[in-house]
């Protein structure tokens, strides 16, 4: 019944695209029955590594041994056909269908579609592999987990022994995550192996035996989990060895400077994304959103930022009403803005002193013609204060994340603003800009500006916050004090099975 | 045996190599095209390109084609730059084309030097009202400019139809053109024994004047903003919509201004066709000129010599003069082409299967 087990080993694979090494020279192997860990900060090269094994790029140079046999993998089939199955990041379940529809979906059996026997095959298939799936369920209807689950379970179905999961745990709350690791210990009993991608150190250490280290686009090592720890880990992930931001402690807080009130935002279709949400931010405190993608946070970033109009409810700041306000009325009453995403805050073709000037262009203005020599100094000023690595006539496209990040910081924090509201402010930065843009935060809080972190990181929200808010469909299900706050209460919050009667604050 | 093909964007130092690539591209393609025509390609690109050089008359008349297509390419440059595609330069032109029609026959009593001026004031409001139906509902309603724009093309030649054959008619002869202009708001001679008048001078400061708002202006920064990233600049704090809708409104009274110049410096009455499609071809030049108002000065003065030059093609070699024509949309389709293909790196992978 079970094939033969294989290892798989790949040697000196390297992987440009243009001018970037995505992979150097990178060896890596996994043995049979074996939970391996590829670890490594966001950009270190996992995914590339991955997507080739799976056949969805193809190595500049190197090999890759699968049971002992060089094997030439030029696309997922020949990866399925070698025993190969990969969850990406992003899922490739079709909603409307049903989960048997689903992981039929592409197999072999042409139009002879029997749906009754496909339903049974697969039904029988995820008790074997104790995978729990309703196969009647249309897709849409799962959350989340339930959506990772069937995807798994089509890679199984397909006979996959080899299974490899990029960042499994980033759409899940910690509960999800617990059914995850379970679900991966079962397989490796079976016999299975598994590639488990991640950055977080405490996953590695709690499901893995062995760990390869990425950084940079190089293997920084490999290490058996029992000779290891998380330091030793960081270490080798960032090459130096502390890392993270302090916080001084719990600060005299003052009056709400933002006050968020029954707020009702429509998404793109025309369905409420905000269900009547509120929440205040004091002068000098963090007050941290959680909460898993999905559930509003893009809205209420767009709402505060002036972007997307909200339907009811009230958004005040400092007192003043500015529920309407435009994005440049918001700025000019002291809300500092990050947005989710870096390039939807900065015109990429546009320099970096004239993407820094643009948000207060009245002060860059005389009589309605440009004061080039304003915005080139405002921009040495500040690419100097934020350490930009950057000209002022650079386009800001061609900026690393960091930097433009760093660019959108500057512009949105130099002018003191009374509110901070940072979305996903360390998305995809590498460490060193992460703690950049978390200390920077910290000393907006410090000098006593009201800063609301949206963020779907949960370390980062517990680095940072005084107060965590968790949303959940549209609505804060529970506010906490951060000394309050563990990681499983939050789960329970994040994943709508607990709400906390209304009005806890402080 | 197979094609890569790779989203690498070419180096910096090819983007101005490529209207002159596209050029010569364009001759090679439209080369079987006059072979068809019974031509000796060589022979007609010499007078294409280099016979309208050759004579006083020619290169002056090169001026006076350039001159309309020095402002519909600014027009159409300066929407463009801003995210507002408007299409609709051939009609803001003919609205303007009217108004001075219409004050020509007005301003009969007052000087050149204030008749003049006003002229170009009017067809300035014209081409704007003209333009500002298809603005207004795309900044409000989101309704798409770029049709809106184009019908309204077809529209104005309706009204002007039923002015020429109506209210309009020549009384004297009869014929389906408007009176006479009077004397004084005529756009004078800038050089004696030739058609070029005053109205190149005027499209010289207007371009002047649209490199100057685009580059300088904080309307300029704004608008290259809307358009080069419209989301990202209205999270930045700039009115979109506002930004649009000043660019759209000046745009029209650009091409409007074409129009005057048309009635008062070449044919003094309004007719039907007096415009062969200069606001079309202002899409062209405006697209050549990578929307950078020096560019478009070249790429008017150059479609002015095509256009030029068509004509001696047609007379010295017998081939029909659309053939002027088909050389500018080829030339319009292979620079397109290349502002596309710049972004990507195509090599030949031989021996492998394809990754
Ligand atoms: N298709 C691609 N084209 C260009 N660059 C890419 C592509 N995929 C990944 N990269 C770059 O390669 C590097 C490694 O990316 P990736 O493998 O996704 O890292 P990880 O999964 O470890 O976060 C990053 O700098 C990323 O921007
Ligand atoms: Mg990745």
């Amino acid at each position: 019944m079970i094939p033969l087990m294989h290892a798989i080993e790949m040697r000196s694979v390297t992987k440009r695209f243009g001018a970037l090494l995505a992979n150097d020279n990178v060896n890596f192997d996994l043995a049979p029955g074996e939970i391996h860990a590829l670890l490594g900060e966001n950009g270190a090269g996992k995914t590339t590594l991955m997507r080739i094994l799976y056949g969805l790029y193809r190595a500049d140079s190197g090999e890759i041994v699968v049971g002992g046999q060089p094997a030439h993998i030029a696309s997922p089939k020949d990866a399925i056909g070698l025993g190969i199955g990969m969850v990406t990041q992003h899922f490739t379940l079709v909603p409307t269908l049903t989960v048997t529809e689903n992981v039929s979906l592409g197999q072999a059996g042409g139009l002879a579609f029997d749906p009754k026997a496909a339903r049974q095959k697969v039904a029988d298939s995820a008790a074997r592999f104790g995978i729990e799936i309703n196969p009647d369920a249309l897709v849409r209807h799962l959350s989340v987990g339930e959506r990772q689950r069937v995807e798994i379970f089509k890679a199984l179905y397909r006979n996959a022994r080899v299974l490899i999961l990029d960042e499994p745990t980033a759409v899940l709350v910690p509960q999800e995550v617990d059914v995850l690791f379970e679900t991966l210990r079962r397989l490796q009993s079976e016999g299975l192996s598994v590639i488990f991608i991640s950055h977080k150190l405490n996953e590695v250490m709690a499901v893995c035996q062995r760990i390869t280290v990425l950084r940079g686009g190089r293997a920084a090592g490999t290490v058996n989990k029992s000779a290891t720890t998380q330091k030793e880990l960081a270490r080798m992930m960032v090459g130096r060895e502390t890392f993270g931001v302090t916080k001084e402690g719990a600060r005299a807080q003052g009056e709400p400077l933002l006050r968020v009130d029954g707020l009702l935002v429509l998404d793109k279709k025309g369905w409420p994304a905000l269900k009547g949400l509120s929440f205040d931010v004091r002068a000098g405190e963090v007050l941290g959103i959680a909460g898993v993608s999905g559930n509003g946070q893009t809205e209420l970033t767009q709402a505060l930022a002036g972007t997307l109009k909200p339907k009811a409810g009230n958004l005040r700041v400092g007192g003043r009403n500015l529920t309407h306000a435009s994005p440049s009325q918001l700025a000019a009453a002291g809300v500092g803005r990050i947005p989710e995403d870096r390039h939807e805050g900065v015109v990429g073709e546009l320099t970096v002193a004239e993407n820094l000037a643009l948000e207060n262009l009245q002060d860059f203005t005389a009589n309605g013609m440009l004061d080039h020599r304003r915005i080139r100094e405002n921009a040495e000023k500040l690419i100097a204060e934020y350490q930009i690595k950057a000209a002022p006539t650079t386009r800001i496209r061609a900026l690393s994340g960091g930097n433009m990040q760093k660019a959108i910081l500057a512009r949105a924090l130099s002018r003191k603003p009374q509110v901070v509201i940072a979305a996903q402010p360390t998305r995809g930065l590498d460490v060193g800009a992460t703690d950049y843009v978390r200390g920077k935060l910290l000393e907006q809080r410090d000098r006593g500006a009201a800063v609301l972190l949206i963020s779907e990181d949960l370390d980062e929200i517990l680095a940072l916050s005084d107060r965590i808010a968790v949303i959940y469909e549209g609505r804060i299900v529970g506010i906490l004090r951060a000394g309050e706050a563990d990681a499983e209460l939050l789960g329970l919050l994040m994943s709508g099975a607990k709400e906390m009667a209304d009005g806890i604050k402080d | 045996m197979g094609l890569k093909i790779e989203r690498v964007p070419a180096p910096v130092w090819v983007r101005p190599l490529i209207p002159i690539i596209a050029v010569v591209v364009t001759f090679i393609l439209t080369a079987v095209l006059v072979v068809w025509a019974g031509a000796n390609p060589l022979e007609a690109y010499y007078h294409f390109l280099i016979a309208p050089l050759s004579s006083r008359m020619s290169v002056l008349e090169i001026l006076v084609k350039a001159t309309p297509l020095l402002l519909t390419g600014a027009a159409v440059t300066f929407a463009f730059s801003s995210g507002y595609w408007n299409i609709g330069a051939e009609g803001q032109l003919y609205a303007g084309a009217v108004a001075a029609a219409w004050l020509g026959t007005l301003l009969g009593g007052l000087p050149s030097f204030a008749a003049i001026p006003l002229m170009i004031v009017g067809g300035f409001a014209a081409g704007m009202l003209w333009a500002l139906t298809p603005a207004l509902l795309r900044v409000k309603l989101s309704v798409d400019e770029v049709v809106t724009t184009l019908l309204l093309n077809t529209v104005v030649l309706f009204v002007i139809s039923f002015l020429l054959n109506g209210p309009w008619r020549d009384p004297v002869s009869g014929w389906p053109q408007s009176p006479q202009i009077a004397e004084s708001t005529v756009f004078f001679k800038l050089i004696p024994r030739s058609r070029v008048h005053v109205g190149l001078i005027v499209a010289a400061i207007t371009l002047i004047v649209v490199w100057f708002i685009m580059s300088r202006a904080a309307l300029g920064l704004r608008m290259r903003a809307a358009g080069l990233g419209q989301n990202a600049a209205r999270f930045a704090g700039v009115n979109v919509e506002r930004t649009m809708l000043a660019a759209a409104l000046i745009s029209g009274g650009i091409a409007g201004i074409a129009g005057v110049g048309e009635v008062a410096g070449i044919h003094f009455h309004l007719i039907e066709g007096i415009s062969p499609g200069y606001g079309y071809t202002g899409i062209i030049i405006a697209t050549l000129s990578g929307l950078d108002p020096l560019g478009v000065a070249l790429a008017a003065l150059f479609i002015g010599l095509i256009d030029t030059g068509a004509q001696t093609v047609s007379r010295a070699l017998g081939v029909p003069a659309y053939l002027g024509d088909v050389v500018q949309a080829a030339l319009l389709l292979t620079t397109l082409g290349m502002f596309v293909l710049q972004n990507y790196r195509v090599t030949l992978v031989r021996g492998e299967k394809r990754a």
